[in-house]
């Protein structure tokens, strides 16, 4: 009888194949039991409330003041833009009150949420999972562990938490903003009346509209909090690890907030 | 009492504890040496269930660590400081609010009158002025940490004190000094120690017990007397290494 394989190299290749596919199908299996299990956890925290209320107050504002500038200028630019884009195009084609209908609603149902919510994936994402990731490779939540305190009340519930309050209330200041900005873009570049864009604004819009740009918010506020909790709680390997978990924290956060605006306008916006 | 039966515990394919076998008696100081590397905190570690062995059973006051539920978990590490190598402070918060949260009972947690006089205390116990408590941890010098490490694990009155490497990274002067601070709070706290460490001479003047880790078993245990006249071939070389270390450096 032939010897058994001792190396993966030797192999038959439909093997070798299977398992280069299945290997990172079970690692993302493997990270989504992990952040189910770090959910679990966040919610068996919910008890601990004089611990963590305090520190999601402070998060929050530091979270939500903290970003409120560049979130508000985002936005601007972001209605400003459209508006003159949407002058471009229409002039001459459509009527122009059409204008204030298309910047309002870009900005409320994608802009101003999707936006606000990748900046927020690089400011807060790359500092949660930072500051966790170098907690974790300086001992330091071994240390609060070691003290029979629950680093999920502590550390992880309010950041999330203040994730899901800020990221909300940063969306309607942006949107605000931006459909402000795109008003007076259009009003400078394409003439546009007030009465017109008003008109146009209020031609198109539905209340539901508001609600779907503030759950894309907590959809968001939730992943860009969540994934990067979870990435620099695991972090490994001193400062390599720390750079390369605030790395992945930003960029699966950027994908996953795309993915999620997807999913929500494919289940929540009647075709 | 603490006990560690057959440990074995392995990251990857390094094996790093393999049987460990390791018992700490009530009031006792035992030093646990070793080179770098060989262990000493993963071991240090399992006592509080920071990590969970592969196979065998780590029992604290007869509580099997790896099996206790959350609450118990929690319970059973108030009762065990723990002092970090590098000291582990959380950098964002003062000294004095590092020490607090080392006060473990929650109702003594938020009495403030309480929590101030605890803390003042603690910092005198590890030879540090009360005004320490209003600097940050990067306002400390690496001894200084260590201390207030020491000084967070001892606030919540600990039965039990898990000293990791609490010399390492010190000249000679602070070194003594440290060995001196452990030696007085094995005195006037009554607590239960496992210092682990690689400073053999430091080590000597600390504990009751020596033992030594090598290659993921407990290699020899006894008194330092003991210990200095063992023939085991790795014990002599483990010494002579230390002393020709010490002869150097002088």
């Amino acid at each position: 009888m032939d010897r058994l394989p001792r190396t993966t190299a030797e192999l038959p290749i439909p093997v070798n194949a299977a398992r280069t596919v299945a290997k990172p199908v079970l690692l993302a299996v493997r990270h989504v039991g992990r952040i189910g299990m770090l959910v679990l956890e966040l919610a068996r925290a919910l008890p601990e409330w004089r611990i963590w209320l305090p520190r999601t107050v402070e998060q929050t504002l530091a979270v939500g003041y903290g970003s409120l500038g560049i979130v508000l200028l985002t936005a601007a630019f972001a209605g400003g833009v459209t508006a003159l884009q949407a002058g471009y195009q229409f002039t001459y084609n459509v009527p122009l009150y059409i204008v204030g209908s298309l910047v309002a609603e870009s900005i409320i149902l994608e802009l101003g949420p999707v936006l606000t919510g990748l900046l927020l994936a690089g400011r807060i994402g790359a500092r949660y999972a930072a500051e966790l990731g170098t907690m974790r490779v300086t001992e330091q939540i071994d240390a609060l562990e070691s003290l029979g305190r629950n680093p999920a009340s502590h550390l992880l519930l309010p950041r999330v938490l203040a994730g899901m309050v800020a990221l909300p209330a940063l969306v309607i200041f942006a949107d605000a903003t931006g459909v402000l900005a795109g008003w007076l873009a259009a009003k400078q570049s394409v003439g546009i009346t007030n009465a017109d864009f008003v008109y146009g604004t209020r031609a198109f819009f539905r209340p539901f509209d508001l609600w779907y740009s503030l759950l894309k918010a907590l959809a968001f506020g939730t992943v860009l909090t969540i994934i990067p909790c979870y990435v620099g709680f695991t972090a490994k390997q001193g400062a390599e690890g720390v750079g390369r978990a605030t790395t992945t924290a930003v960029v699966m956060s950027c994908v996953f907030i795309l993915l999620l605006d997807l999913v929500l306008a494919k289940l929540l916006l009647p075709a | 009492m603490i006990e560690l039966r057959g440990v074995r515990k392995r990251f990857e394919r390094h094996v790093v504890l393999d049987g460990v076998d390791f018992t700490v008696n009530d009031g006792e100081t035992v030093a646990l040496l070793g080179p770098s590397g060989t262990g000493k905190s993963v071991l240090l570690k399992h006592i509080i269930g920071l990590i969970r062995p592969d196979a065998g059973d780590v029992r604290v006051d007869g509580l099997s660590v790896p099996q206790l539920g959350r609450t118990e978990l929690a319970a059973l590490r108030r009762r065990v400081g723990y002092a970090f190598q590098t000291g582990a402070l959380f950098d964002s918060v003062s000294v004095f609010e590092n020490v607090r949260l080392g006060i473990g009972e929650e109702s003594s947690y938020r009495n403030a009158s309480y929590c101030r006089d605890r803390v003042a205390e603690c910092l005198r116990l590890v030879n540090l002025p009360q005004e320490a408590g209003r600097l940050m941890p990067n306002e400390l010098s690496g001894g200084m940490r260590k201390r207030v490490g020491i000084a967070r694990a001892i606030a919540g009155n600990p039965k039990y004190l898990l000293y990791d490497e609490p010399t390492s990274g010190l000249d000679p002067v602070n070194a003594d000094v440290m060995d001196a601070l452990i030696g007085r709070l094995q005195q006037e706290l009554k607590v239960t120690s496992v210092v682990v460490s690689h400073d053999v001479r430091g080590s000597f003047r600390v504990a009751n017990r020596i033992a030594l880790l090598h290659q993921g078993r407990i290699r020899a245990v006894g008194t330092p007397e003991d210990f200095m006249a063992a023939k085991d071939a790795v014990v002599q070389e483990f010494l002579e290494r230390d002393f020709q270390a010490a002869e150097a450096e002088e």
